[in-house]
């Protein structure tokens, strides 16, 4: 049975886990889930960019979420940002196009101008 | 929304934004009453008496970037398709329930859906939140927390995104293990 101090215990690892990945992260994918990428299919968005990178065994990424980007008919959208390159949003992300995405512009550096998202 | 698990999502991303550290999604599956019921509480900020009156309301919502919530009028709108209702209770400084109930068996009661993909995505994208999923049917019941996936990541030395299949997993056959059919 563990006590109150293991739990607590367990908690900071995790925490310190997720802390250092974030710090190291060379790209950072952020999912929007607001009211309109979740109706549209942002949650499945996610998981399949997750399962993308454990099964590509990318340990650069990390995936976050944000709120509604204002665009709401491109949902489900995704940003890549990068350290000193520009962040590139992508419109209408279903679970088939995230997984391109990922092996696109995370593992061969390009960026998939017809997915990518306009505000022109 | 086409599944209730979506709208779960949807609503317990108020309780983060309130800044609940912990949160409660219990689902009672009732075949005998007929009741199918969700519930979400939160230990967040809270509402007042007054906005807990109108916050069904879509256009009455704590966001800033635009004058629109529609969060809880979606799983209003769902539960009174299904011949249901939503129910808030909040207290300011303590938190917030958030009851929705439907009849069981009504046509236009939308499916549970991913479940388990919703649950695990709030543990992995607020991991300072202490999440407690409990799952109720007339055949038993079972719970899943937060810390099935933090053990592991101090046991295994882990990624959080490694955890994420196994924990929808585990979590997929207990819940087949209460169903009717499972």
């Amino acid at each position: 049975m563990k006590t109150l101090a293991d739990l607590r215990a367990i908690k900071e690892k995790a925490k310190q886990n997720m802390a250092s990945r974030e710090k190291t992260a060379k790209y950072r994918i952020i999912v929007s889930m607001g009211t309109c990428g979740i109706a549209a299919g942002a949650r499945d968005t996610m998981s399949a960019i997750i399962d993308e990178l454990n099964k590509r065994d990318i340990k650069d990424a990390i995936v976050t979420q944000t709120g509604c980007l204002g665009y709401c008919d491109q949902e489900p959208m995704i940003q890549i940002s990068q350290a000193s390159k520009p962040t590139i949003t992508y419109g209408k992300v279903t679970s088939e196009i995230a997984r391109e995405i990922i092996n696109e512009h995370i593992v061969n550096d390009k960026v998939l101008t017809n997915y990518v998202f306009n505000l022109s | 929304m086409r599944e209730l698990s979506l709208n779960i999502l949807d609503i317990v991303t108020n309780s983060i934004e309130a800044e609940a550290s912990r949160v409660i999604i219990c689902i009672e599956e009732l075949h005998r009453d007929n009741i199918f019921r969700i519930r979400i509480r939160d230990n967040g900020r809270g509402m007042s008496r007054e906005i807990q009156k109108k916050v069904l309301d879509p256009f009455v919502t704590s966001r800033t970037t635009r004058p629109v919530g529609m969060g809880l009028s979606l799983l209003s709108q769902a539960a009174r398709q299904a011949g249901g209702t939503v129910a808030i209770q909040s207290a300011l400084g303590k938190g917030t329930t958030v009851t929705a109930e439907f009849k069981k068996n009504h046509l236009n009661r939308a499916p549970l859906g991913d479940i388990a993909g919703t649950v695990v995505n709030l543990i992995i994208s607020n991991m300072d939140v202490h999440f407690y999923y409990l799952h109720q049917t007339d055949f038993g019941r079972f719970g899943f927390d937060s810390y099935w996936i933090f053990a592991r990541m101090a046991e295994q030395d882990c990624s959080v995104y490694e955890l994420v299949e196994p924990a929808k997993e585990h979590i997929k056959i207990k819940l087949s293990a209460i169903q009717s059919n499972g």
